[in-house]
């Protein structure tokens, strides 16, 4: 029968920086001995943030010599998630969540302000290397909506306005929070809390305290 | 009306610390060592009777699928899995439980972990929730610290890790099965089933794969006492609930209620009222996109329940509740979701990953109106090949919201098709002068 076996090491022209590979190794280290693959996803966020947010061939077969797996369930695992880009993208990736719950409060007019702006289509970078514009589905952040991701922030109850200020802040090199642009907390109503206005006191916490009994405290 | 004291998530807007220290505060990790020592069994039973059901859209009874794990060791190890993949569109609940209140989550993960003989707990969390990963790992961090997981976990003389993993953007992955896919490293695709998880789950070996609320609600549960998590709600559809509210209403937001309340009470209360007052609402989805769409008939008087829902043939799902005023082009709305499936689908099965594709081309002519009266009976038809034809229910959410705007909005679909033969001959006429 004959043996596959990977060459070790051989980094071509990408390798973790030392950084890295010790922040792979602690990822490495969560999944039982023999079980590295479970870190595939892990290690190719590392490896596209070192490449500038893309995975070029070489890093998907960097990360595959350093699991030992076979290239193919590496490339495999890198077509499959969306959230890998297999070709370059922009300093900032702009993805505007277009699913229905943001769609209900003007999701498309967010990216068609963005496309206007930016001056470039779904899918494309602007000339100036800056942003990458792209439509995702939904993110999880419904109660906030409109919203996109940009890097690795939301930036929630959005108006193309809002958008086109966050866009030009980024632009300009300034550091922008991520967050609703309304100044509420979480997904917590805009006029404020409906609940939570009269909990009660407790006692602080003793986690080895005593059993509970049934109804107790109820 | 849930009353402050009954609610468990006393933190969900972050307006507390969401640190160890403020968790503390409020009472989470209060007696966990004690709820240890009940024992896996007593667990199990007051799970079991408290009636809680899954949150993450099944609504499976959570203490049965516990007491599904092997009760003897063969020496596999055994795993809890958390199922923060939150990506059910309308659904934005876990994502509150993980950024501000982890500990919460943490504290269930430590309790349902011993209930069912568990050796390490993961937390599989979506990619995109960088931020509440991050927290989320400081709130490990913090609980190793101060000896609640890791060895002797909250000094029971029992070793437990819990370990978080962050996926990549994928939907399915959702589905418990790709899920154990993913986190073993492969792409998301669902296996066949069974075996279940229990049997045969992360590498090989027992697994029970569960939402981020069902864990977090357990250990409170216990503390409080079942008779008090079963005096809220009905039978079977017991406890409190996170709602998450968005679309059309005046104020969009998550907010933890009595299972069973009216739906219009939910939103009039806590969201503000629909966009315009009440009457100028259109269809509400109640339980996150998978689940049919109710006109606004039925949400007049509907209850927010497992069973109220299904009832009404569509389902509490999330409790991620979608409204639509008048104003909305339901057409659209079902459309851009028919869109969602197509993109989510992994592609294993034929009829899903040709069917969403094939769905969502013949949605985007309804919404013109450019096709047949006969093809919605077409369509329908297709949902029908699609659903109950899949390894995973992924196939059945892309058809639901489809029949869910037959059933209700026919006449819709009709007056746009009959609109748009209308004014095609309109426009031939104009030519032809």
């Amino acid at each position: 029968m004959k043996m596959t076996r990977y060459r070790e090491g051989e980094p071509g022209d990408f390798a973790f920086t030392a950084e890295d590979r010790a922040r792979a190794r602690v990822l490495v280290a969560r999944y039982p001995e023999g079980r590295q693959a479970s870190a595939v996803i892990a290690l190719l966020d590392l490896a596209q943030r070192q490449s500038g947010g893309w995975l070029p061939r070489e890093a998907v077969e960097y990360v595959a010599n350093f699991l030992e797996m076979a290239p193919i369930r590496v490339y495999e695992v890198a077509s499959f998630y969306s959230m890998f880009n297999l070709e370059p993208v922009g300093r900032h990736l702009v993805q505007v969540c277009r699913t229905t719950p943001c769609w209900l409060r003007g999701a498309a007019e967010l990216t068609e302000s963005c496309c206007e702006k930016l001056g470039v289509g779904l899918g494309e970078t602007s000339a100036d290397g800056e942003f990458t514009l792209v439509e995702v589905e939904c993110l999880g952040a419904c109660a906030n909506a409109p919203m996109v991701q940009i890097g690795d922030d939301y930036y929630e109850d959005l108006t193309p306005e809002r958008l086109g200020q966050i866009l030009d802040d980024l632009k300009a090199g300034k550091e922008v929070p991520g967050g609703s642009r309304i100044g509420r907390q979480s997904s917590m109503a805009e006029g404020g809390m409906t609940t939570l206005k009269d909990l009660p006191e407790h006692a602080p916490s003793d986690p080895s305290g005593a059993p509970a009994a049934p109804g107790e405290g109820a | 009306m849930l009353q402050d004291k009954d609610r468990v998530f006393t933190n969900l807007y972050g307006q507390d610390d969401w640190r160890l220290a403020g968790a503390l505060r409020r009472g989470v990790w209060d007696g966990t060592k004690g709820m240890i020592e009940l024992g896996r069994d007593e667990i199990v039973e007051r799970i079991k009777d408290s009636e809680l059901r899954g949150r993450g859209g099944a609504g499976f009874p959570a203490g049965l699928k516990w007491s599904f794990m092997p009760k003897e060791s063969d020496g596999r190890p055994r795993y809890l899995i958390v199922n923060a993949d939150e990506s059910e569109p309308g659904t934005c609940k876990d994502r509150e439980i993980l950024r501000n209140d982890p500990h919460r989550l943490l504290e269930g993960c430590v309790v349902a972990g011993f209930a069912m003989g568990a050796t390490a707990c993961y937390i599989y969390i979506r990619g995109e929730f960088y931020r509440e990963t991050e927290r989320l790992q400081q709130a490990i961090d913090e609980a190793y610290e101060a000896g609640l997981i890791g060895n002797n976990a909250c000094k029971s003389g029992w070793d437990y890790d819990i370990y978080l993993h962050r996926g990549a953007g994928a939907y399915i992955c959702g589905e418990e099965t790709a899920l154990l896919e993913s986190l073993e490293g492969k792409k998301g695709q669902p296996r066949l089933k069974p075996p279940f998880p229990a049997a045969v789950g992360l590498y090989g070996c027992p697994s029970t794969v569960n939402n981020v609320e069902t864990i977090a609600v357990a250990p409170e549960i216990l503390r409080r006492g079942v008779a008090w998590w079963t005096g809220l709600g009905r039978p079977r559809n017991t406890g409190t609930k996170i709602f998450s509210i968005s679309g059309h209403v005046e104020q969009p937001c998550n907010v933890e209620e009595e299972m069973g309340i009216p739906l219009k009470e939910l939103i009039e209360t806590h969201a503000g009222g629909v966009r315009g007052g009440w009457d100028n609402l259109l269809a509400v989805i109640p339980g996150g996109s998978s689940v049919p769409l109710l006109p606004k008939s039925i949400c007049d008087t509907v209850l927010m329940d497992f069973d109220s829902l299904q009832a009404v043939k569509s389902g509490l799902g999330t409790a991620a509740v979608i409204v639509m005023d008048t104003s909305t082009d339901v057409v659209a709305a079902i459309a851009n979701l028919s869109h969602f499936y197509m993109h989510e689908s992994c592609g294993q099965c034929t009829p899903c990953r040709e069917g969403t594709g094939w769905m969502w081309r013949v949605m985007t002519r309804m919404v013109e109106g450019r096709a047949g009266i006969d093809e919605i009976d077409t369509l329908l038809d297709v949902t029908r090949q699609v659903e109950g034809h899949t390894i995973c229910a992924l196939g059945d959410a892309a058809a639901w919201p489809i029949q869910g705007l037959i059933r209700h909005f026919r006449p819709e679909l009709e007056r746009r098709i009959l609109e748009y033969k209308t004014s095609g001959r309109v426009a031939a006429q104009a030519a032809a002068e």
